[in-house]
């Protein structure tokens, strides 16, 4: 019997028994269900399966499901309020057309999201520095790094 | 353009995007989000070698394993129809292009690194892939046909055991005789060699396909990462399964990405299709990224000779190119076309250059199959023409943009016929020359470089004129061309008795926003609200017909079918106000959604037209059916012809031979635009495509043909900090022959940009001391140092 872990996902408590070696990325899409976090590829490269782990931007195919045992972790999904309202990130990147395809979004999100809780008022090079982390195909990243400042303004605010 | 403009949700507003809030929650419906009760897991084991003979496959280990449903090989595929191309080139003596059969697991030889071998099916993802490892192919390594130039030569290693070598077709384009005669009389004669490099295309979504197939109705669903789900329908069904329309649904959900790496029909796609019905459940297969590296097609690798003929005062006189276009192991859906009429055509650029010829081989190699990929022989031409000029600007002691300007097409030219077969329709590129050129201060260049090189750089700058053909057609004409499809588009408007309005539509967006771009402009065309438009794309079971979205094809053909069907609706509309308001139907004109009896103040609101359709109490039954639904086919009469300039700088670290960016001004005529922000984003992401094959992308295959670019960690996918912000502006000719005026946008950055990369980086470090007359992509700090250490 797979060893038991309990984790707190957008707010609700969760306790499953994934296998050893199941990934955190594949646990949120495949046993959760949670399909906002994407993967891309197989190398920790693009960040399209970023998750926050505790508040910190993690790439959840770098972590095994079982290291999540305690966490609390926030996906996409649960980036939202309540109420339906967008987290003053999603709406930045809504409104700066900082989206195409959208694949990259979840992950671009969310450790934008941690970048600002480091650091509320980035440069235009520090949000550049920062995604190194997190590959976008469609929007050459001119208005993702213009989201994430608006952002930060905002949420300065 | 204004981006800030949100009040206006009709045609010309940069409202927000409606896709974005499911997008922007994890809401989206991706193809590998979708499971379906039962579903099993597909994993490809696929060939380590470049090229070798299969002497026997061994899978009986594999069969055995924990939770495998079947495993596949050829002996179970051989009698499945191989993957079809959609295009036949002919050769300069007339005969047609060597086509090998493309089967859809590798028969007896594997030709590439990731050729599909075998399918192993299983209850999991892991026990499938756990079975993969345990099938064992009996290799017998082969001499493998890597370089083109090697590739053509006597004695080479073949490819293809049953053709004569590795020649696909030598095709020419344009007047030889003339181009001989005006190179004998030239004043100045340039010369340039240049490659192409090899790109992959590396949407962030890997390609995912599930087939799924219902066994009472004999039904095969396919769901799959395409940008044309109907003309996947089309070759899978007709050519490779034979399986008929009826029978045979194609889904394309959200998809991640497309570029042109998804436009095309994939082995992956006819295997989970086929093996669903062999095994009665459902079969997924999800890429993984290093699947994509070497099974998704690869894009350009061109290598080209090119010769430009001047007179005394810089007029271009004649230009002649040979170029060797690489086609991998097989042909791809659209493989023959792309170094051809996507390619040759577009040598005169924005040109009035009398004379040009151009010839083409295309040759096989052991490699993955090469395609369309953003621009798709639209940026080698490009990059052919605007290095050479620009290279020809400082042999001949003439400043780029002026020798560009001297040698420009002019207004009032139009229409203009090329002497490589296009004729187009209108433009003004000497405007938006001045344009880029003012707003990127190409004037005050010197003093930056000044600056520049008091901070121990070299600064350079580098221009582009380009010039693409988009939303290929008329249909008549490509089939005259080989092309083995129609390219029109199909649209079906449905007002709905309450009057909102669904929109079907032949295109697919993977990224470029057309629930929100087509809403706009039926909600303009029909004065209702934008909110009471949607846009249904994506299923052949609920889109009557499409072509799908390549070529920047979408608003120029897609949008024009979808106006064209708003017409009908219209023409329809004005039948039955006429019979409400008891005038004659030349009376009515319709106007800011009503129709009107022309100069009275009698009318009747769409809403009440909508209703009357739905509920003919009072209607001319006898010479009008009820509804108010039209399907329209928009098959264009010419291609459509975005233009536009490019201005970059650079400064290039003397040191380290590291380029950055320092400013990139984009000047584009599109036409008129529906949604400035979302064309903005289009150029944005063209951009970052074409800097990054400029400076940072190249594929990599060693002599034996393993690919050593194959993964994120040695593919340098451009990143966020390898990039500047940009400045973009557009100017406007309308386009003359489509019902919106529009050109297409898609493609613009891809095809522009790597010349004025190059172009700058030469200028900087000629401008530093150097003599270099021409450097290949990517301009990598080692490349670049290398050439600054040799001359």
């Amino acid at each position: 019997m797979s060893e038991q872990i309990t984790v707190t996902v957008n707010g609700d408590t969760v306790s499953a028994r994934p296998a050893a070696n199941t990934l955190l990325s594949a646990f949120l899409r495949e046993e959760l269900g949670l399909t906002g976090a994407h993967v891309g590829c197989d190398t920790s490269q693009c960040g399209a399966c970023v998750v926050l782990v505790d508040g910190k931007s993690v790439k959840s195919c770098t972590m095994l499901a079982r290291q999540a045992d305690g966490a609390s972790l926030t996906t996409i999904e649960g980036l939202a309020g309540d109420g339906g309202e967008l987290h003053p990130m999603q709406e930045a990147f809504r409104d700066n057309h900082g989206l195409q395809c959208g694949f990259c979004t979840p992950g671009m999100v969310l450790s934008a999201v941690d970048l600002v809780s480091r650091n509320p008022d980035p440069s235009e090079g520090e949000v550049r520095r920062w995604l190194e982390g997190n590959i976008c195909r469609c929007t050459g990243y001119h208005n993702i790094v213009k989201s994430i400042r608006a952002a930060a303004k905002v949420m300065r605010a | 353009m204004n981006a800030n403009a949100t009040t206006n949700s009709g045609i010309g507003g940069s409202v927000r995007r409606r896709e974005d809030s499911r997008f922007l929650q994890g809401r989206g419906k991706y193809t590998d989000d979708i499971n379906i009760a039962g579903q099993t897991y597909a994993v490809f084991v696929r060939s380590p070698h470049a090229h070798a003979r299969i002497n026997g496959i061994d899978t009986a280990a594999a069969a055995a394993a924990e939770g495998v449903a079947a495993v596949f090989t050829a002996e179970h595929t051989k009698d499945i129809g191989g993957v079809p191309t959609g295009w036949q080139v002919h050769s300069k003596d007339g005969e047609p292009m060597a086509e090998p059969k493309h089967p859809v697991l590798a028969e007896g030889a594997a030709r590439h690194v990731g050729d599909p071998v075998a399918m192993v099916i299983a209850a999991t993802r892991r026990q499938a892939r756990d079975a993969a490892e345990l099938v064992t192919v009996d290799y017998d390594p082969q001499p493998a046909a890597v370089d083109m130039k090697a590739a053509l030569a006597d004695g080479a290693a073949k490819v293809h055991g049953d053709l004569p070598g590795n020649l696909c077709y030598d095709w020419e384009l344009g007047d030889k005789a003339a181009v001989d005669e005006a190179f004998a009389g030239a004043a100045h004669v340039t010369k340039l060699d240049l490659v192409n490099n090899r790109l992959i295309p590396n949407a962030v979504e890997p390609r995912c396909a599930i087939g799924d197939y219902d066994s009472v109705s004999g039904e095969h669903t396919l769901y799959t990462t395409s940008q044309n789900p109907h003309v996947i329908r089309l070759l899978m069904g007709a050519f490779v399964l034979s399986i008929p329309e009826h029978k045979l649904r194609v889904v394309a959900p959200d998809v991640g990405g497309g570029f042109g790496s998804k436009i095309f029909h994939y082995a992956e796609e006819a295997l989970v299709t086929w093996a669903a019905a062999q095994i009665k459940k459902p079969v997924k297969w999800t890429a993984e990224r290093s699947e994509s590296f070497m099974s998704d097609a690869h894009g350009r690798d061109h290598v080209t000779h090119a010769e430009l003929a001047l007179d005394a005062n810089g007029k271009f006189l004649a230009l002649r190119c040979s170029t060797l276009a690489n086609m991998g192991a097989y042909l791809s859906t659209f493989a023959p076309c792309i170094p051809t009429y996507l390619h040759g055509t577009l040598l005169a650029g924005q040109y009035a250059t009398p004379a040009i010829y151009c010839e083409v081989k295309a040759v096989f190699t052991n490699t993955v199959p090469v395609d369309a990929y953003r621009g798709a022989g639209r940026p080698e031409a490009t990059f052919i023409l605007e290095r050479i000029v620009d290279q020809a600007a400082a042999e001949t002691g003439v400043d780029p943009a002026e020798l560009r300007r001297r040698n420009m097409i002019q207004p009032e030219q139009f229409p203009y016929q090329t002497p490589v077969a296009l004729q187009y329709d209108t433009g003004n590129y000497e405007a938006t020359l001045d344009q880029a050129l003012k707003a990127a201060d190409y004037a005050g260049f010197e003093a930056r470089r000044k600056q520049s090189a008091a901070a121990g750089k070299l600064r350079g700058v580098g221009l582009s004129c380009y010039i693409e053909a988009c939303g290929i057609a008329p249909s008549n004409v490509v089939g005259s061309l080989g092309a083995r499809a129609g390219l029109y588009e199909a649209a079906t408007v449905r007002v709905n008795p309450t009057g909102s309005v669904v929109v079907f539509t032949g295109s697919h967006a993977h990224g470029q926003g057309h629930e929100t771009t087509f809403a706009q402009v039926v909600s303009d065309m029909l004065g209702i609200d934008y909110d009471a438009v949607e846009i249904v794309h994506g299923d052949t079971a609920k889109v009557p017909f499409g072509m799908g979205t390549y070529g920047s094809r979408s608003i120029a053909v897609g949008g024009a079918a979808i106006a064209k069907a708003v017409d009908k609706i219209i023409a329809k509309g004005k039948k039955i106000a006429a019979h409400l308001l008891e005038a004659g139907e030349g009376d009515i004109v319709f106007e800011n959604g009503a129709f009107k009896v022309a100069g009275t103040d009698r009318e009747k609101s769409f809403g009440d037209i909508a209703l009357t359709a739905y509920v003919p109490h009072q209607y001319p039954l006898e010479s009008l059916e009820p509804g108010l639904e039209e399907t329209a086919f928009y098959d264009p009469a010419n291609f459509t012809y975005p233009a536009g300039t490019y201005v970059c700088e650079v400064e290039v670290d003397p040191d380290t031979g590291q380029v950055t960016v320092a400013s990139f001004h984009a000047s584009d005529d599109f036409g008129n635009l529906i949604n400035p922000m979302i064309v903005e984003g289009q150029v944005h992401g063209g951009l970052a495509q074409g800097i990054g094959q400029a400076l940072l992308e190249n594929c990599v295959y060693d002599a034996e043909g393993q690919l050593l670019s194959g993964s994120y960690m040695d593919y340098c996918m451009p990143r966020a900090d390898d990039l500047p912000s940009f400045q973009v502006d557009t100017t406007v000719t309308a386009c003359t022959h489509n019902p919106l005026g529009v050109k297409g946008c898609g493609e613009a950055g891809a095809i522009g940009a790597p010349p004025a990369l190059i172009n700058a980086v030469v200028n900087a470090l000629n401008g530093g001391g150097h003599s270099i007359a021409h450097l290949d992509m990517p301009a990598t700090p080692q490349k670049v140092w290398a050439a600054m250490q040799s001359n």
